[in-house]
Protein backbone atom coordinates (compact mmCIF):
# COMPACT_ATOMS: atom_id res chain seq x y z
CA UNK A 1 0.00 0.00 0.00
CA UNK A 2 1.28 3.47 -0.87
CA UNK A 3 0.92 4.99 2.59
CA UNK A 4 2.08 8.49 1.66
CA UNK A 5 -0.54 8.64 -1.10
CA UNK A 6 -3.21 7.37 1.29
CA UNK A 7 -2.24 9.93 3.95
CA UNK A 8 -2.05 12.74 1.41
CA UNK A 9 -5.44 11.91 -0.09
CA UNK A 10 -7.09 11.43 3.32
CA UNK A 11 -5.70 14.74 4.53
CA UNK A 12 -6.80 16.47 1.33
CA UNK A 13 -10.27 14.99 1.64
CA UNK A 14 -10.59 16.13 5.25
CA UNK A 15 -9.24 19.58 4.38
CA UNK A 16 -11.67 19.98 1.46
CA UNK A 17 -14.64 18.89 3.61
CA UNK A 18 -13.66 21.16 6.51
CA UNK A 19 -12.97 24.11 4.20
CA UNK A 20 -16.35 23.79 2.46
CA UNK A 21 -18.11 23.33 5.81
CA UNK A 22 -16.42 26.49 7.07
CA UNK A 23 -17.71 28.42 4.05
CA UNK A 24 -21.23 28.11 5.48
CA UNK A 25 -20.63 28.19 9.24
CA UNK A 26 -19.17 31.68 9.90
CA UNK A 27 -21.97 33.51 8.09
CA UNK A 28 -24.53 31.65 10.22
CA UNK A 29 -22.62 32.48 13.42
CA UNK A 30 -22.49 36.21 12.70
CA UNK A 31 -25.67 36.88 10.74
CA UNK A 32 -27.74 35.36 13.55
CA UNK A 33 -26.65 38.14 15.93
CA UNK A 34 -26.99 40.90 13.32
CA UNK A 35 -30.58 39.80 12.69
CA UNK A 36 -31.21 39.63 16.44
CA UNK A 37 -29.95 43.23 16.85
CA UNK A 38 -32.22 44.37 14.01
CA UNK A 39 -35.22 42.65 15.54
CA UNK A 40 -34.40 44.23 18.90
CA UNK A 41 -34.68 47.61 17.14
CA UNK A 42 -38.07 46.55 15.77
CA UNK A 43 -39.19 45.41 19.23
CA UNK A 44 -38.15 48.69 20.82
CA UNK A 45 -39.37 51.07 18.12
CA UNK A 46 -42.34 49.19 16.68
CA UNK A 47 -41.22 50.59 13.30
CA UNK A 48 -42.30 48.24 10.49
CA UNK A 49 -39.14 49.19 8.58
CA UNK A 50 -37.07 47.17 11.06
CA UNK A 51 -39.40 44.18 10.73
CA UNK A 52 -39.01 44.26 6.93
CA UNK A 53 -35.21 44.65 7.27
CA UNK A 54 -34.97 41.81 9.79
CA UNK A 55 -37.03 39.53 7.53
CA UNK A 56 -34.85 40.33 4.52
CA UNK A 57 -31.60 39.36 6.27
CA UNK A 58 -33.36 36.42 7.93
CA UNK A 59 -34.10 35.05 4.47
CA UNK A 60 -30.38 35.11 3.58
CA UNK A 61 -29.59 33.54 6.97
CA UNK A 62 -32.04 30.71 6.23
CA UNK A 63 -30.55 30.04 2.79
CA UNK A 64 -27.05 29.81 4.21
CA UNK A 65 -28.22 27.71 7.17
CA UNK A 66 -30.18 25.29 4.98
CA UNK A 67 -27.37 24.73 2.50
CA UNK A 68 -24.70 24.40 5.17
CA UNK A 69 -26.57 22.20 7.63
CA UNK A 70 -25.22 18.64 7.95
CA UNK A 71 -22.12 19.30 5.82
CA UNK A 72 -20.08 18.87 9.01
CA UNK A 73 -21.46 15.36 9.53
CA UNK A 74 -19.28 14.18 6.66
CA UNK A 75 -16.23 15.02 8.78
CA UNK A 76 -17.49 12.53 11.36
CA UNK A 77 -17.87 9.89 8.63
CA UNK A 78 -14.28 10.55 7.61
CA UNK A 79 -13.08 10.06 11.19
CA UNK A 80 -14.52 6.55 11.23
CA UNK A 81 -13.54 5.55 7.70
CA UNK A 82 -10.25 7.28 6.95
CA UNK A 83 -8.93 7.92 10.45
CA UNK A 84 -10.13 4.89 12.41
CA UNK A 85 -7.04 4.59 14.65
CA UNK A 86 -7.38 8.25 15.55
CA UNK A 87 -11.13 7.94 16.02
CA UNK A 88 -10.68 5.03 18.41
CA UNK A 89 -7.71 6.61 20.19
CA UNK A 90 -9.59 9.83 21.05
CA UNK A 91 -12.40 7.79 22.59
CA UNK A 92 -15.00 9.70 24.57
CA UNK A 93 -12.99 12.95 24.48
CA UNK A 94 -14.52 13.60 21.08
CA UNK A 95 -17.73 11.68 21.68
CA UNK A 96 -18.98 13.74 24.63
CA UNK A 97 -18.60 17.24 23.09
CA UNK A 98 -20.06 16.07 19.78
CA UNK A 99 -23.04 14.45 21.52
CA UNK A 100 -23.69 17.67 23.45
CA UNK A 101 -23.38 19.59 20.18
CA UNK A 102 -25.98 17.31 18.60
CA UNK A 103 -28.42 17.93 21.46
CA UNK A 104 -27.88 21.70 21.32
CA UNK A 105 -28.15 21.79 17.55
CA UNK A 106 -31.35 19.76 17.55
CA UNK A 107 -33.24 21.28 20.45
CA UNK A 108 -32.13 24.90 20.44
CA UNK A 109 -31.69 25.60 16.77
CA UNK A 110 -34.56 23.55 15.38
CA UNK A 111 -37.08 24.72 17.97
CA UNK A 112 -36.29 28.42 18.01
CA UNK A 113 -35.41 28.50 14.31
CA UNK A 114 -38.98 27.36 13.54
CA UNK A 115 -40.50 30.03 15.82
CA UNK A 116 -38.21 32.62 14.21
CA UNK A 117 -39.49 31.79 10.70
CA UNK A 118 -43.05 30.63 11.21
CA UNK A 119 -43.94 32.67 14.26
CA UNK A 120 -44.02 36.28 13.04
CA UNK A 121 -47.81 36.57 13.30
CA UNK A 122 -48.38 33.63 15.62
CA UNK A 123 -46.38 34.43 18.74
CA UNK A 124 -45.99 37.71 20.61
CA UNK A 125 -43.28 40.21 19.64
CA UNK A 126 -41.31 39.44 22.78
CA UNK A 127 -41.47 35.65 22.31
CA UNK A 128 -40.36 36.07 18.71
CA UNK A 129 -37.46 38.29 19.69
CA UNK A 130 -36.37 35.78 22.34
CA UNK A 131 -36.50 32.99 19.74
CA UNK A 132 -34.33 34.96 17.33
CA UNK A 133 -31.75 35.63 20.04
CA UNK A 134 -31.84 31.99 21.17
CA UNK A 135 -31.32 30.82 17.57
CA UNK A 136 -28.25 33.05 17.34
CA UNK A 137 -26.97 31.88 20.73
CA UNK A 138 -27.77 28.23 19.85
CA UNK A 139 -25.73 28.29 16.64
CA UNK A 140 -22.81 29.77 18.58
CA UNK A 141 -23.16 27.23 21.39
CA UNK A 142 -23.09 24.43 18.81
CA UNK A 143 -19.73 25.77 17.69
CA UNK A 144 -18.41 25.64 21.28
CA UNK A 145 -18.33 21.87 21.42
CA UNK A 146 -16.66 21.13 18.12
CA UNK A 147 -14.06 23.81 18.87
CA UNK A 148 -13.42 22.26 22.30
CA UNK A 149 -12.82 18.92 20.57
CA UNK A 150 -10.50 20.56 18.05
CA UNK A 151 -8.62 22.37 20.82
CA UNK A 152 -8.09 19.12 22.68
CA UNK A 153 -6.31 17.76 19.62
CA UNK A 154 -3.96 20.77 19.73
CA UNK A 155 -3.55 20.61 23.51
CA UNK A 156 -4.62 17.25 24.97
CA UNK A 157 -5.55 17.83 28.62
CA UNK A 158 -7.93 16.22 31.13
CA UNK A 159 -7.40 12.69 29.83
CA UNK A 160 -5.69 9.44 30.63
CA UNK A 161 -4.77 6.72 28.14
CA UNK A 162 -6.20 3.30 28.93
CA UNK A 163 -3.81 0.58 27.68
CA UNK A 164 -6.55 -2.07 27.88
CA UNK A 165 -8.79 -0.30 25.39
CA UNK A 166 -6.22 1.92 23.61
CA UNK A 167 -8.57 4.84 24.21
CA UNK A 168 -8.18 8.21 25.85
CA UNK A 169 -10.50 8.47 28.81
CA UNK A 170 -11.77 11.77 30.13
CA UNK A 171 -10.53 12.39 33.67
CA UNK A 172 -11.39 16.07 33.95
CA UNK A 173 -14.28 17.38 31.84
CA UNK A 174 -13.77 20.97 33.01
CA UNK A 175 -10.06 20.91 32.19
CA UNK A 176 -11.04 20.07 28.61
CA UNK A 177 -13.88 22.59 28.44
CA UNK A 178 -12.00 25.45 30.09
CA UNK A 179 -8.62 24.79 28.52
CA UNK A 180 -7.12 28.18 27.57
CA UNK A 181 -6.63 26.92 24.04
CA UNK A 182 -10.34 26.03 23.80
CA UNK A 183 -11.70 29.28 25.23
CA UNK A 184 -9.43 31.37 23.05
CA UNK A 185 -10.13 29.29 19.94
CA UNK A 186 -13.88 29.61 20.49
CA UNK A 187 -13.74 33.40 20.83
CA UNK A 188 -11.36 33.74 17.88
CA UNK A 189 -13.48 31.52 15.62
CA UNK A 190 -16.88 33.03 16.44
CA UNK A 191 -15.66 36.62 16.20
CA UNK A 192 -14.21 35.67 12.84
CA UNK A 193 -17.76 34.67 11.90
CA UNK A 194 -19.11 38.01 13.15
CA UNK A 195 -16.57 39.95 11.07
CA UNK A 196 -17.34 37.83 8.00
CA UNK A 197 -21.11 38.28 8.37
CA UNK A 198 -20.68 42.02 8.90
CA UNK A 199 -18.72 42.31 5.67
CA UNK A 200 -21.37 40.29 3.79
CA UNK A 201 -24.07 42.67 5.12
CA UNK A 202 -21.95 45.68 4.14
CA UNK A 203 -21.35 44.20 0.67
CA UNK A 204 -25.03 43.47 -0.05
CA UNK A 205 -25.98 46.92 1.27
CA UNK A 206 -23.25 48.53 -0.85
CA UNK A 207 -24.69 46.81 -3.92
CA UNK A 208 -28.13 48.24 -3.11
CA UNK A 209 -26.63 51.72 -2.79
CA UNK A 210 -24.78 51.40 -6.09
CA UNK A 211 -28.07 50.33 -7.71
CA UNK A 212 -29.94 53.09 -5.84
CA UNK A 213 -32.35 50.53 -4.37
CA UNK A 214 -33.42 49.76 -0.77
CA UNK A 215 -31.43 52.78 0.36
CA UNK A 216 -32.81 53.11 3.87
CA UNK A 217 -32.34 49.37 4.48
CA UNK A 218 -28.81 49.58 3.10
CA UNK A 219 -27.75 52.60 5.17
CA UNK A 220 -29.17 51.27 8.43
CA UNK A 221 -27.79 47.79 7.81
CA UNK A 222 -24.34 49.26 7.14
CA UNK A 223 -24.55 51.18 10.42
CA UNK A 224 -25.27 48.02 12.41
CA UNK A 225 -22.84 45.80 10.49
CA UNK A 226 -19.91 48.22 10.56
CA UNK A 227 -20.18 48.80 14.32
CA UNK A 228 -20.84 45.13 15.11
CA UNK A 229 -18.02 44.10 12.73
CA UNK A 230 -15.64 46.72 14.12
CA UNK A 231 -16.19 45.63 17.74
CA UNK A 232 -15.89 41.97 16.73
CA UNK A 233 -12.67 42.71 14.87
CA UNK A 234 -11.20 44.30 18.01
CA UNK A 235 -12.01 41.08 19.94
CA UNK A 236 -10.67 39.03 17.02
CA UNK A 237 -7.32 40.85 17.17
CA UNK A 238 -7.17 40.47 20.97
CA UNK A 239 -7.89 36.71 20.75
CA UNK A 240 -5.48 36.44 17.82
CA UNK A 241 -2.77 37.65 20.18
CA UNK A 242 -3.95 35.09 22.76
CA UNK A 243 -3.93 32.43 20.08
CA UNK A 244 -0.32 33.20 19.13
CA UNK A 245 0.67 33.06 22.83
CA UNK A 246 -1.05 29.68 23.23
CA UNK A 247 0.63 28.35 20.10
CA UNK A 248 4.00 29.48 21.45
CA UNK A 249 3.33 27.56 24.66
CA UNK A 250 1.75 24.35 23.37
CA UNK A 251 2.84 24.08 19.71
CA UNK A 252 6.14 25.96 19.37
CA UNK A 253 6.90 24.25 16.04
CA UNK A 254 3.72 25.78 14.60
CA UNK A 255 4.77 29.26 15.72
CA UNK A 256 8.25 28.75 14.22
CA UNK A 257 6.62 27.74 10.89
CA UNK A 258 4.21 30.72 11.04
CA UNK A 259 7.24 33.03 11.25
CA UNK A 260 9.69 31.03 9.08
CA UNK A 261 11.93 31.03 12.15
CA UNK A 262 14.70 28.44 11.83
CA UNK A 263 17.09 29.69 14.53
CA UNK A 264 15.49 31.01 17.68
CA UNK A 265 16.70 33.97 19.67
CA UNK A 266 15.99 36.37 22.47
CA UNK A 267 14.56 39.71 21.31
CA UNK A 268 13.10 37.82 18.35
CA UNK A 269 11.63 40.07 15.62
CA UNK A 270 8.15 39.63 14.15
CA UNK A 271 7.98 39.48 10.36
CA UNK A 272 5.44 42.03 9.11
CA UNK A 273 6.06 41.18 5.47
CA UNK A 274 8.44 38.67 4.02
CA UNK A 275 9.30 36.45 1.08
CA UNK A 276 10.71 33.09 2.09
CA UNK A 277 13.89 31.77 0.54
CA UNK A 278 12.84 28.53 -1.22
CA UNK A 279 16.38 27.11 -0.75
CA UNK A 280 16.24 27.43 3.04
CA UNK A 281 15.93 24.13 4.89
CA UNK A 282 16.42 22.70 8.37
CA UNK A 283 19.73 21.79 10.05
CA UNK A 284 21.69 18.90 8.55
CA UNK A 285 20.52 19.65 5.01
CA UNK A 286 22.05 21.49 2.04
CA UNK A 287 19.92 24.55 2.69
CA UNK A 288 20.75 24.93 6.37
CA UNK A 289 23.08 27.92 5.88
CA UNK A 290 20.78 29.86 3.56
CA UNK A 291 18.99 32.98 4.81
CA UNK A 292 15.37 32.20 5.67
CA UNK A 293 13.99 35.21 3.78
CA UNK A 294 14.73 36.74 0.38
CA UNK A 295 13.19 39.91 1.73
CA UNK A 296 11.56 40.85 4.99
CA UNK A 297 10.31 43.80 7.00
CA UNK A 298 10.31 42.94 10.70
CA UNK A 299 9.42 44.58 13.99
CA UNK A 300 12.25 44.14 16.53
CA UNK A 301 11.44 42.22 19.76
CA UNK A 302 7.79 41.79 18.83
CA UNK A 303 7.81 38.00 18.36
CA UNK A 304 9.41 37.60 21.80
CA UNK A 305 6.72 39.86 23.24
CA UNK A 306 3.96 37.92 21.47
CA UNK A 307 5.27 34.50 22.51
CA UNK A 308 6.67 35.13 25.99
CA UNK A 309 5.16 38.49 27.02
CA UNK A 310 8.72 39.77 27.43
CA UNK A 311 10.65 41.68 24.77
CA UNK A 312 13.81 39.70 25.54
CA UNK A 313 12.16 36.27 25.88
CA UNK A 314 13.68 33.36 23.98
CA UNK A 315 11.59 32.05 21.08
CA UNK A 316 12.77 28.67 19.77
CA UNK A 317 13.15 28.19 16.02
CA UNK A 318 12.61 25.00 14.01
CA UNK A 319 16.22 23.88 14.50
CA UNK A 320 16.13 24.61 18.26
CA UNK A 321 13.06 22.42 18.65
CA UNK A 322 14.75 19.58 16.74
CA UNK A 323 18.04 20.05 18.59
CA UNK A 324 16.48 20.55 22.04
CA UNK A 325 18.56 21.70 25.00
CA UNK A 326 16.87 25.08 25.51
CA UNK A 327 14.81 26.17 28.50
CA UNK A 328 11.10 26.34 27.89
CA UNK A 329 8.20 27.39 30.12
CA UNK A 330 4.99 25.57 29.27
CA UNK A 331 1.35 26.72 29.57
CA UNK A 332 1.23 25.62 33.23
CA UNK A 333 4.34 27.66 34.06
CA UNK A 334 6.71 24.68 34.43
CA UNK A 335 10.20 25.39 33.13
CA UNK A 336 12.31 22.53 31.77
CA UNK A 337 15.12 21.85 29.34
CA UNK A 338 13.56 20.54 26.15
CA UNK A 339 14.59 17.12 24.83
CA UNK A 340 15.97 16.72 21.31
CA UNK A 341 13.99 15.00 18.56
CA UNK A 342 16.09 11.85 19.04
CA UNK A 343 15.30 11.82 22.77
CA UNK A 344 11.59 12.35 22.13
CA UNK A 345 11.63 9.53 19.58
CA UNK A 346 13.36 7.24 22.07
CA UNK A 347 10.70 8.06 24.70
CA UNK A 348 7.98 7.47 22.12
CA UNK A 349 9.42 4.08 21.28
CA UNK A 350 9.65 3.25 24.99
CA UNK A 351 5.94 4.13 25.33
CA UNK A 352 4.87 2.05 22.32
CA UNK A 353 7.01 -0.90 23.44
CA UNK A 354 5.47 -0.59 26.90
CA UNK A 355 2.00 -0.79 25.35
CA UNK A 356 3.07 -3.94 23.46
CA UNK A 357 4.60 -5.32 26.67
CA UNK A 358 1.43 -4.55 28.59
CA UNK A 359 -0.63 -6.49 26.09
CA UNK A 360 1.70 -9.49 26.25
CA UNK A 361 1.78 -9.41 30.07
CA UNK A 362 -2.00 -9.22 30.20
CA UNK A 363 -2.29 -12.24 27.87
CA UNK A 364 0.13 -14.13 30.14
CA UNK A 365 -1.72 -13.01 33.27
CA UNK A 366 1.48 -11.42 34.66
CA UNK A 367 0.15 -8.54 36.80
CA UNK A 368 3.59 -7.36 37.96
CA UNK A 369 4.79 -7.03 34.36
CA UNK A 370 1.53 -5.26 33.47
CA UNK A 371 2.08 -2.68 36.24
CA UNK A 372 5.67 -2.12 35.21
CA UNK A 373 4.71 -1.68 31.54
CA UNK A 374 1.90 0.70 32.50
CA UNK A 375 4.32 2.83 34.51
CA UNK A 376 6.77 3.04 31.62
CA UNK A 377 3.90 3.94 29.31
CA UNK A 378 2.75 6.74 31.63
CA UNK A 379 6.27 8.13 32.03
CA UNK A 380 6.80 8.40 28.29
CA UNK A 381 3.25 8.91 27.09
CA UNK A 382 3.66 12.63 26.26
CA UNK A 383 5.96 11.56 23.40
CA UNK A 384 4.02 8.43 22.34
CA UNK A 385 3.54 9.67 18.78
CA UNK A 386 7.22 10.38 18.16
CA UNK A 387 7.75 6.66 17.75
CA UNK A 388 6.01 6.85 14.38
CA UNK A 389 8.08 9.77 13.10
CA UNK A 390 11.00 8.59 11.01
CA UNK A 391 13.10 11.72 10.63
CA UNK A 392 13.35 15.06 12.43
CA UNK A 393 12.27 16.90 9.27
CA UNK A 394 8.95 15.01 9.40
CA UNK A 395 8.05 17.00 12.53
CA UNK A 396 8.20 20.26 10.54
CA UNK A 397 4.96 21.44 8.90
CA UNK A 398 4.86 22.93 5.41
CA UNK A 399 6.62 26.20 6.28
CA UNK A 400 5.69 28.24 3.14
CA UNK A 401 2.01 27.22 3.39
CA UNK A 402 1.78 28.13 7.10
CA UNK A 403 3.93 31.28 6.81
CA UNK A 404 2.02 32.78 3.87
CA UNK A 405 -1.40 31.75 5.23
CA UNK A 406 -0.57 33.44 8.55
CA UNK A 407 0.74 36.64 7.00
CA UNK A 408 -2.14 36.81 4.51
CA UNK A 409 -4.62 36.42 7.38
CA UNK A 410 -2.95 39.21 9.39
CA UNK A 411 -2.66 41.53 6.34
CA UNK A 412 -6.35 41.04 5.50
CA UNK A 413 -7.24 41.66 9.14
CA UNK A 414 -5.45 45.02 8.93
CA UNK A 415 -7.33 45.79 5.70
CA UNK A 416 -10.67 45.07 7.43
CA UNK A 417 -9.81 47.51 10.25
CA UNK A 418 -9.41 50.28 7.66
CA UNK A 419 -12.56 49.15 5.85
CA UNK A 420 -14.74 49.27 8.98
CA UNK A 421 -13.34 52.66 9.98
CA UNK A 422 -14.02 54.06 6.50
CA UNK A 423 -17.57 52.69 6.43
CA UNK A 424 -18.35 53.99 9.93
CA UNK A 425 -16.89 57.45 9.20
CA UNK A 426 -18.47 57.82 5.76
CA UNK A 427 -21.88 56.46 6.72
CA UNK A 428 -22.17 58.72 9.77
CA UNK A 429 -21.35 61.71 7.56
CA UNK A 430 -24.05 60.54 5.11
CA UNK A 431 -21.53 60.54 2.30
CA UNK A 432 -21.41 56.90 1.30
CA UNK A 433 -23.07 57.47 -2.10
CA UNK A 434 -20.33 60.00 -2.95
CA UNK A 435 -17.68 57.31 -2.55
CA UNK A 436 -18.57 54.64 -5.07
CA UNK A 437 -15.05 53.21 -4.82
CA UNK A 438 -15.71 52.47 -1.15
CA UNK A 439 -18.97 50.70 -1.99
CA UNK A 440 -17.15 48.62 -4.61
CA UNK A 441 -14.39 47.89 -2.06
CA UNK A 442 -17.07 46.68 0.37
CA UNK A 443 -18.30 44.23 -2.28
CA UNK A 444 -14.75 43.12 -3.16
CA UNK A 445 -14.11 42.46 0.54
CA UNK A 446 -16.46 39.43 0.53
CA UNK A 447 -14.07 36.98 -1.20
CA UNK A 448 -11.22 38.47 0.85
CA UNK A 449 -12.93 37.83 4.19
CA UNK A 450 -13.62 34.22 3.18
CA UNK A 451 -9.97 33.81 2.13
CA UNK A 452 -8.90 35.33 5.47
CA UNK A 453 -11.15 32.95 7.39
CA UNK A 454 -9.86 29.90 5.51
CA UNK A 455 -6.26 31.10 5.94
CA UNK A 456 -6.79 31.07 9.71
CA UNK A 457 -7.80 27.43 9.61
CA UNK A 458 -4.85 26.58 7.33
CA UNK A 459 -2.52 28.07 9.97
CA UNK A 460 -4.26 26.13 12.75
CA UNK A 461 -4.47 22.78 10.99
CA UNK A 462 -1.58 22.65 8.50
CA UNK A 463 0.58 24.25 11.20
CA UNK A 464 0.14 21.33 13.58
CA UNK A 465 1.22 18.70 11.08
CA UNK A 466 2.24 15.90 11.34
CA UNK A 467 0.04 15.60 14.44
CA UNK A 468 -3.61 14.62 14.60
CA UNK A 469 -3.22 14.81 18.40
CA UNK A 470 -0.28 16.93 19.45
CA UNK A 471 2.68 14.71 20.38
CA UNK A 472 0.52 11.60 20.71
CA UNK A 473 -0.63 10.50 17.28
CA UNK A 474 0.83 11.57 13.93
CA UNK A 475 -1.14 11.20 10.69
CA UNK A 476 0.72 8.05 9.60
CA UNK A 477 -0.37 6.21 12.78
CA UNK A 478 -3.87 7.69 12.75
CA UNK A 479 -4.88 6.75 9.21
CA UNK A 480 -6.95 3.63 8.36
CA UNK A 481 -5.56 0.94 6.15
CA UNK A 482 -7.97 1.58 3.29
CA UNK A 483 -7.39 1.84 -0.43
CA UNK A 484 -6.19 5.25 -1.72
CA UNK A 485 -8.48 4.64 -4.71
CA UNK A 486 -11.52 4.64 -2.40
CA UNK A 487 -10.39 7.87 -0.80
CA UNK A 488 -9.87 9.47 -4.22
CA UNK A 489 -13.37 8.38 -5.33
CA UNK A 490 -15.07 9.86 -2.27
CA UNK A 491 -12.93 12.99 -2.56
CA UNK A 492 -14.20 13.55 -6.11
CA UNK A 493 -17.82 12.87 -5.06
CA UNK A 494 -17.52 15.31 -2.16
CA UNK A 495 -15.98 17.97 -4.39
CA UNK A 496 -18.89 17.64 -6.82
CA UNK A 497 -21.48 17.64 -4.00
CA UNK A 498 -20.02 20.64 -2.19
CA UNK A 499 -19.50 22.64 -5.37
CA UNK A 500 -23.11 21.93 -6.36
CA UNK A 501 -24.31 23.06 -2.93
CA UNK A 502 -22.25 26.23 -3.15
CA UNK A 503 -23.62 27.00 -6.61
CA UNK A 504 -27.20 26.41 -5.37
CA UNK A 505 -26.58 28.66 -2.36
CA UNK A 506 -25.11 31.47 -4.43
CA UNK A 507 -27.85 31.18 -7.03
CA UNK A 508 -30.72 31.31 -4.48
CA UNK A 509 -29.00 34.02 -2.47
CA UNK A 510 -28.31 36.28 -5.46
CA UNK A 511 -31.93 35.84 -6.57
CA UNK A 512 -33.22 36.89 -3.14
CA UNK A 513 -30.84 39.84 -2.93
CA UNK A 514 -31.97 41.03 -6.38
CA UNK A 515 -35.59 40.77 -5.23
CA UNK A 516 -34.83 42.98 -2.25
CA UNK A 517 -36.80 43.27 0.96
CA UNK B 1 -57.29 23.53 21.41
CA UNK B 2 -54.76 21.07 22.79
CA UNK B 3 -51.10 21.98 22.93
CA UNK B 4 -50.09 19.24 20.50
CA UNK B 5 -52.66 20.41 17.95
CA UNK B 6 -51.43 23.99 18.34
CA UNK B 7 -47.84 22.90 17.70
CA UNK B 8 -48.95 20.80 14.73
CA UNK B 9 -50.85 23.72 13.19
CA UNK B 10 -47.94 26.05 13.84
CA UNK B 11 -45.60 23.89 11.79
CA UNK B 12 -48.27 22.92 9.21
CA UNK B 13 -49.18 26.55 8.45
CA UNK B 14 -45.54 27.52 8.51
CA UNK B 15 -44.54 24.93 5.95
CA UNK B 16 -47.59 25.65 3.76
CA UNK B 17 -46.83 29.34 3.57
CA UNK B 18 -43.17 28.91 2.66
CA UNK B 19 -41.86 30.31 -0.63
CA UNK B 20 -38.07 30.17 -0.79
CA UNK B 21 -38.27 27.67 2.06
CA UNK B 22 -39.75 25.04 -0.25
CA UNK B 23 -36.73 25.15 -2.54
CA UNK B 24 -34.50 25.01 0.50
CA UNK B 25 -36.32 21.98 1.89
CA UNK B 26 -35.91 20.19 -1.46
CA UNK B 27 -32.17 20.97 -1.34
CA UNK B 28 -31.96 19.77 2.28
CA UNK B 29 -33.79 16.51 1.55
CA UNK B 30 -31.65 15.73 -1.53
CA UNK B 31 -28.52 16.59 0.43
CA UNK B 32 -29.47 14.44 3.43
CA UNK B 33 -30.36 11.57 1.10
CA UNK B 34 -26.94 11.77 -0.57
CA UNK B 35 -25.14 12.07 2.78
CA UNK B 36 -26.94 9.34 4.72
CA UNK B 37 -28.32 6.95 2.09
CA UNK B 38 -25.40 7.00 -0.34
CA UNK B 39 -22.21 8.32 1.27
CA UNK B 40 -22.73 6.74 4.68
CA UNK B 41 -24.09 3.39 3.49
CA UNK B 42 -21.83 2.72 0.52
CA UNK B 43 -18.73 4.87 0.78
CA UNK B 44 -18.04 5.87 4.38
CA UNK B 45 -18.31 2.64 6.33
CA UNK B 46 -16.43 2.75 9.62
CA UNK B 47 -13.13 0.94 9.11
CA UNK B 48 -13.50 -0.89 12.45
CA UNK B 49 -17.03 -2.13 11.70
CA UNK B 50 -15.66 -5.50 10.55
CA UNK B 51 -14.85 -6.21 14.19
CA UNK B 52 -17.83 -7.27 16.25
CA UNK B 53 -17.11 -6.38 19.85
CA UNK B 54 -15.43 -3.40 21.49
CA UNK B 55 -12.64 -5.73 22.66
CA UNK B 56 -11.93 -6.83 19.10
CA UNK B 57 -11.86 -3.22 17.94
CA UNK B 58 -9.45 -2.32 20.75
CA UNK B 59 -7.23 -5.27 19.82
CA UNK B 60 -7.22 -4.22 16.17
CA UNK B 61 -6.20 -0.64 17.03
CA UNK B 62 -3.51 -1.80 19.49
CA UNK B 63 -2.20 -4.14 16.80
CA UNK B 64 -2.06 -1.19 14.39
CA UNK B 65 -0.22 0.90 16.99
CA UNK B 66 2.29 -1.65 18.24
CA UNK B 67 2.50 -3.89 15.18
CA UNK B 68 4.99 -3.42 12.39
CA UNK B 69 2.66 -1.88 9.80
CA UNK B 70 2.72 1.61 11.23
CA UNK B 71 6.30 1.61 12.41
CA UNK B 72 8.84 3.62 10.49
Amino acid sequence: MDLSNLIGLSRLQFAVTAAYHWLFVPLTLGLGFIIAIMELKYYRSGDEFWKRTTRFWMKLFAINFAIGVATGIILEFEFGTNWSNYSWFVGDIFGAPLAIEGIFAFFMESTFFAVMYFGWDKVGKKAHLVSTWLTAIGTNLSAVWILIANSWMQYPVGMEFNPDTARSEMTDFWAIVTSPVATNKFLHSVTNGYVLASIVVIAVSSWFLLKKREQELAHKSIRIASVFGGISLAVLIFTGDGSAYNVAKVQPMKLAAMEGLYEGSENAPLVAFGILNPDKDIMGTEGENEDPYLFDISFPNMLSLLATRKTDGFVPGINDIIRGGYEFTDREGNTSVQPSFERKKAMGTAAVNALAGYREARAAGDTAAMRSAEETLKENFDYFGYHYIEKAEDTVPDVPLVFYAFHLMVALGMFFIILFILFIATEWKNRLENHRWLLWTGIAAVPLVYICSQAGWIVAEAGRQPWTIQGLLPVNAAVSGISPGNVLTTLIILLVLFTALLCVELSIMFKQIKKGA
Amino acid sequence: MGLIKKIWLFYYDGFRSMTVGRTLWIVIIIKLFIIFAILRVFLFRPALSEYGSEEEKAEAVIENLVGNDNRP
